[in-house]
């Protein structure tokens, strides 16, 4: 293991390089391009085997993972915001065809107005297209699910493809100390690709074909039920990443001082660190607070997000989304799951971050205070407010 | 010529594969409703060249006792092979239904 500073984006390059991608095809945005160009300077230098495919358009890219996976490679690519859009299309193909790519996008604002900075409004509105989706708060958290990420989409249980978020800037590009494993290490964690799901000359088969009314649903359950067995499997993966790297991760949720918190922010992504400062000074002063950070969106965790909330007098969703014309998406899977479980307990959306604003500790704090006292269904950070954020 | 592989299966849940990927040329269904008109050969004039099976885009000529045969159950009716017939073997016929 050796440690280096590095931002975001290169955690997840080095996370990559071990992971040992056979295909990666990109077209570089803001702010993914990073880590597209420490990946070519690996392939320049050797130190990755992999074919780097120049192609001319995001659409491109995922159609060349989709036929490298095809091919039985292991692939990669990576986008962000207006490119993960133009991706659409072949989204819905590579989690349809049980294709496992890994994906890395930088999670920034669409437009209009046009803005190149951070929030989840890219990834959020692709929740139905039938990736995983993980959220990522740190360097060190991006390079583990750069390797964690394809024994979790490889798994037979799962084939899904798998898209690993990186809020833009603030996670893309903001510098921190991680931890990098060996070769060694890395090899005996992840295993190359194996799969029947590909072209084989020896064993003809009819690839990515129709299928009408009378099989279609059949596909689209076992897709589902797929994506559904990645919950366990993160858990299992974890579990094994633990024993070699030495870092446990906490599955689908990561619960800080939620035991007997009467007030809990759930939220996603590298916010969750500054609710957590935020949580730590209510504690001293007798508030008890606590934060949920939702590491994975899909599969969705409904049991550990009702389990969590049971016992809370009030909880707020924190994201960097608005679905327009209702509310935040994190917010309605999170209400849908406490419906679910029929846990009763007050909830309030708060949209922050939009096209980058910076949410402060005080918006954190005012937070906890509004849900503590009632307020609104759907708030917007900063409205009526005159800082700007800054 | 890869045999052709046709007899109707039954497919149960299990049967379905987890991924879109099957046994290469095993169609579940007859795929040629929209034909509009249809290519038919004059046996007496063939001299099974297999230009035709080369050309067609559904592959869906084959060659039988020196003759160019016809799957009617996925042509399309694109007329390609009549247009590369150089004997003019191949006419296309409105279909009648």
């Amino acid at each position: 293991m050796s440690r280096k500073f590095l931002s975001g984006n290169e955690a997840f390059a080095e996370g990559l390089r071990l992971a040992r991608p056979e295909v990666i095809s990109a077209y570089p945005i803001t702010p993914q391009t990073i880590v597209v160009e420490r990946l070519s300077e690996m392939v320049e230098d050797g130190s990755l085997k992999a074919e780097y495919v120049h192609v001319e358009s995001e659409h491109s890219a995922l159609s060349c993972a989709i036929g490298a996976s095809a091919a039985g490679a292991r692939a990669f690519t990576a986008t962000s915001s207006q490119g993960l859009l133009y991706m659409a299309e072949c989204l819905y193909y590579a989690a349809g065809g049980r294709f496992p790519i890994v994906m890395m996008n930088a999670d920034r604002s669409t437009a209009l107005p046009w803005n190149i900075y951070g929030d989840q409004r890219d990834s959020l509105s692709q929740l139905d297209s039938g990736w995983i989706q993980a959220y990522a708060e740190n360097a060190q958290e991006a390079l583990d699910f750069a390797l964690m990420s394809y024994k979790i989409a490889e798994d037979k249980r799962v084939q899904t493809p798998y898209m690993a978020n990186l809020d833009g800037f603030v996670l893309t590009h903001t510098y921190e100390t991680v931890d990098i494993p060996t070769r060694e290490q890395a090899d005996k964690f992840l295993p190359p690709y194996e799969t029947d799901n590909r072209i084989d000359f020896e064993n003809p088969k009819n690839m990515a074909f129709s299928a009408g009314p009378d099989t279609n649903y059949i596909f689209k359950y076992k897709e589902h039920n797929g994506l559904l067995a990645a919950a366990e499997v993160v858990n299992e993966v974890e579990a094994d990443f633990a024993k070699i790297f030495g870092r446990q991760y906490t599955g689908l949720t990561e619960n800080y001082l939620t035991d007997d918190a009467d007030y809990i922010i759930v939220t996603l992504g590298s916010i969750a660190g500054l609710c957590r400062e935020t949580a730590d000074k209510l504690r001293s002063q007798g508030v008890k607070a606590g934060v949920v950070r939702i590491r994975y969106v899909r599969p969705f965790p409904n049991r550990e997000i009702a389990d969590v909330l049971r016992n809370a007098k009030a909880y707020a969703v924190l994201e960097k989304d608005i679905s327009f014309g209702n509310e935040g998406t994190v917010f309605t899977n999170v209400n849908s799951a406490l419906k679910k479980a029929g846990v009763d307990v007050p909830g309030y959306n708060f949209i922050g971050g939009l096209g980058g604003r910076n949410i402060s500790p005080a918006d954190i704090e005012n937070i906890y205070n509004d849900i503590a006292n009632g307020t609104e269904s759907i708030n917007f950070i900063g409205i009526g407010g005159e800082d700007n954020g800054e | 010529m890869r045999p052709y592989i046709r007899e109707k299966k039954d497919f149960g849940f299990a049967d379905i594969p987890e991924n879109t990927s099957f046994e290469a040329g095993y169609l579940t269904t007859v795929n040629s409703g929209w034909r509009s008109i249809r290519p038919v050969i004059d046996t007496s004039k063939c001299v099974g060249c297999e230009q035709c099976y080369l050309y067609c885009p559904d592959g869906v000529i084959s060659i039988n006792d020196g003759k160019a045969v016809i799957d009617y159950d996925f042509c399309k009716g694109c007329g390609i092979c009549a247009k590369i017939c150089r004997i003019k073997a191949i006419e296309m016929e409105a279909e009648r239904k």
